[in-house]
C-alpha cells in the first residue's frame, strides 16, 4: 500500500523554538547541541536535558538516519507510518512520519532521508523521512 | 523511612457499569467512594484524606471534595495517567505513616464510551506541553505508540505476535468467569493474530476494551484496619518512576517498571519468585510483556517465552495475572487501568476472587501500572501487598 498524502496540522511555535522552525522554513534541519557535555538532544531546549548547561546552540544536521521503530496505523481513513528515526552520527531519535513510501515495505534499520512535508494553513513544514 | 506495614487497604470497590450514559462523572466518583467506604465498614465522616487524578472534573480534589461533602486534612492529585491510583496508594501510606491522615479515600471514574471517544486511534493533544509541536503533527495515538514498542521488541528479541496473543488468551480464560466482563468469550492464539491489524504489529485483540465506570480504595492506619471486620491487606512496598525520551536517547525496549519494581521489592523485602498473583497493566498485550520483564519475573527479552502456553492462566500457569479479565477483557474505566489492578489484587488476598480463578493460599501479590504512553513518556507504579 503506497502512503497517501495526509493532512498534517501545523506545529504550535513558541519563543524557545522559533529559530528551529524558521530554519525549517528556509529548508534547513537544525539539531541542538550542548557545548558543555558536547551531546546533541531532541526536541530542542535552551537548557541541556543531559547536563543542565545553558550553553547550547543549533547546528545543521545531515537529515539522514535509520528507522529505530515504526508502526503503520491502518484503521484510519488515511493510513500512515509513524516512526522514530535515529539521526546519522548521533544516538538521538526523533518522532516522525515515513512518507512517499510503500507502507508494507518498511523495516527497522532501514536507511531514510529527510523530506519536508507541508502542514495546514500558514505553518512551517514538518521534518519527515522517506526511504533512501 | 519505609511504608512497609504502615497502612492497610480496608476498602475496595469496582463500579459495575460499563456504559454510563445516564450518570455524571462526579456521580460515578461518588458512587465509587460510597461503595469502597461501605466495603470497609466506614462512612464519609471517617475520611480525612482524599486522592484523585486527571480523570476528576474541574479542580480535581477541590471539586470532588466539595461535591461529596468531605472534610479532609490531606489531599493529593498526583497525575501519572492510568498508574496514578497505584501511586496514590503509596502516597496515602506515606501520608498515614507521617500522621497527615488516617483514612484516605482514592477515586477514579470516567465515561469515554458514553462520550463516544476515539480512545485508541485519534491523536490526543496535551495542550501547551513542550513536546507537542514535535509529536502531535505526526499523529501519535495510544495504539501506534505501543505498537512501536512491540515492533522494536520483536526486532531486538524475536518476540512474535503469537507470543503476545497468549496474554489475551490468558485474560479471556479469566474473563469467562466474570459476569460483568465486556469480553467473556475464550479466545485462541489464532483468534488474536487473525483479528484485524489496527497499527502494526498490534491487532484488535491485542488492545484493551474501552469502558465507562470507575473504582475506589480506602487506605487506613493499622489501628483502624484492626478495628474493622475485614481481612487485613497490608501495604508492604511501593515504587514509582517516570520514564521519557531521555533527551532523544529513545529506548522503547523497557519501561519505568525497571526502576519502580526493584524499589518496591526492596521495600517489601521479597523477590519476584515470592509473588503468588500479579495484577499487570494491560492496555495492550505488549504492555504486559514488557512490564513482566522489567519487574523481574523473567529476563529482558524472554517475555515472549514466559507468557506463552498459558503461563499466566490461574490454575495452570506459574504466574496467574489479571484474574478479573483485566483491561484486555473486563473493563478499562476512564481509559485508566491502575485502579482495577489494585482492586483485583485486594480480592485475591482476601480470597474474594471468583472461585474458578482464586489463587490458593494467596498471601503475597503485586499490582503494577503504567500511565501515559510507553512510546513517549510514562509513569510506572508498583505495589506489593500482603495478607496479614
Ligand atoms: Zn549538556
Amino acid at each position: 500500500m503506497i502512503a497517501e498524502k495526509r493532512t498534517m496540522p501545523a506545529p504550535t511555535i513558541d519563543p524557545e523554538t522559533q529559530e528551529y522552525w524558521s530554519a525549517i522554513e528556509a529548508g534547513k534541519f537544525l539539531l541542538r547541541y550542548c557545548n558543555a557535555c558536547e551531546a546533541p538532544h531532541y526536541y530542542p531546549r535552551t537548557i541541556c536535558p543531559h547536563c543542565g548547561s545553558d550553553d547550547t546552540e543549533f547546528k545543521e544536521a545531515s537529515g539522514k538516519g535509520i528507522i529505530y521503530s515504526y508502526s503503520v496505523m491502518r484503521r484510519v481513513p488515511v493510513p500512515y507510518a509513524i516512526a522514530y528515526v535515529t539521526l546519522e552520527g548521533t544516538d538521538i531519535s526523533m518522532m516522525t512520519n515515513i512518507v512517499e513510501c510503500d507502507l508494507d515495505d518498511l523495516h527497522v534499520g532501514q536507511e531514510v532521508k529527510m523530506v519536508f512535508s507541508e502542514t495546514e494553513g500558514d505553518g512551517p513544514p514538518l521534518p519527515t523521512f522517506t526511504p533512501v | 523511612m519505609s511504608i512497609n506495614g504502615k497502612a492497610y487497604i480496608a476498602g475496595a470497590f469496582e463500579h459495575p457499569t460499563r456504559k454510563a450514559v445516564d450518570k455524571s462523572l462526579a456521580q460515578l466518583h461518588a458512587e465509587c467512594a460510597k461503595g469502597a467506604l461501605e466495603d470497609a465498614g466506614l462512612t464519609k465522616e471517617d475520611v480525612d484524606g482524599y486522592f484523585c487524578a486527571g480523570d476528576a472534573p474541574g479542580l480535581g480534589p477541590l471539586s470532588l471534595i466539595d461535591y461529596m461533602g468531605l472534610k479532609v486534612r490531606h489531599m493529593d492529585s498526583t497525575e501519572t495517567g492510568g498508574s496514578s491510583y497505584l501511586i496514590h496508594v503509596a502516597h496515602a501510606a506515606e501520608a498515614i505513616a507521617s500522621g497527615k491522615c488516617k483514612v484516605a479515600l482514592i477515586t477514579l471514574a470516567g465515561r469515554p464510551r458514553a462520550e463516544g471517544m476515539a480512545t485508541g486511534t485519534a491523536p490526543r493533544n496535551y495542550g501547551p506541553s513542550p513536546d507537542v509541536p514535535f509529536e502531535f503533527p505526526y499523529a501519535p495515538t495510544v495504539v501506534n505508540m505501543y505498537a512501536m514498542c512491540a515492533t522494536r521488541h520483536m526486532h531486538e528479541f524475536g518476540t512474535t505476535s503469537e507470543q503476545l496473543a497468549w496474554i489475551k488468551v490468558a485474560a479471556s480464560h479469566h474473563a469467562q468467569h466474570n459476569p460483568k466482563a465486556m469480553l467473556r468469550d475464550v479466545v485462541t492464539v489464532e483468534d488474536v493474530v487473525n483479528s484485524p491489524l489496527i497499527s502494526d504489529p498490534l491487532h484488535r485483540l491485542d488492545c484493551c476494551v474501552i469502558s465507562d465506570g470507575g473504582g475506589a480504595l480506602v487506605v487506613v492506619a493499622p489501628e483502624i484496619a484492626r478495628s474493622l471486620n475485614r481481612p487485613l491487606v497490608k501495604i508492604k512496598g511501593a515504587g514509582e518512576a517516570p520514564k521519557g525520551q531521555m533527551g532523544g536517547r529513545v529506548d522503547l525496549t523497557y519501561t519505568g517498571a525497571a526502576w519502580s519494581g526493584p524499589t518496591a521489592f526492596a521495600e517489601a523485602d521479597v523477590t519476584p519468585a515470592d509473588i503468588k498473583y500479579a495484577s499487570i497493566y494491560d492496555s495492550f498485550t505488549i504492555t504486559v510483556l514488557m512490564q513482566l520483564e522489567d519487574l523481574g519475573f523473567c529476563a529482558k527479552g524472554e517475555g515472549g517465552k514466559f507468557v506463552a502456553d498459558g503461563n499466566l492462566i490461574s490454575g495452570t500457569g506459574k504466574l496467574p495475572f489479571n484474574t478479573d479479565g483485566g483491561g484486555l477483557c473486563n473493563n478499562h474505566p476512564a481509559n485508566r487501568g491502575g485502579m482495577t489492578k489494585v482492586i483485583e489484587a485486594v480480592r485475591q488476598l482476601r480470597g474474594e476472587a471468583h472461585p474458578a480463578v482464586q489463587v490458593p493460599n494467596c498471601d503475597l501479590v503485586l499490582a503494577h501500572g503504567t500511565g501515559g504512553s510507553l512510546g513517549t513518556r510514562h509513569g510506572s507504579g508498583t505495589l506489593i501487598l500482603e495478607r496479614e
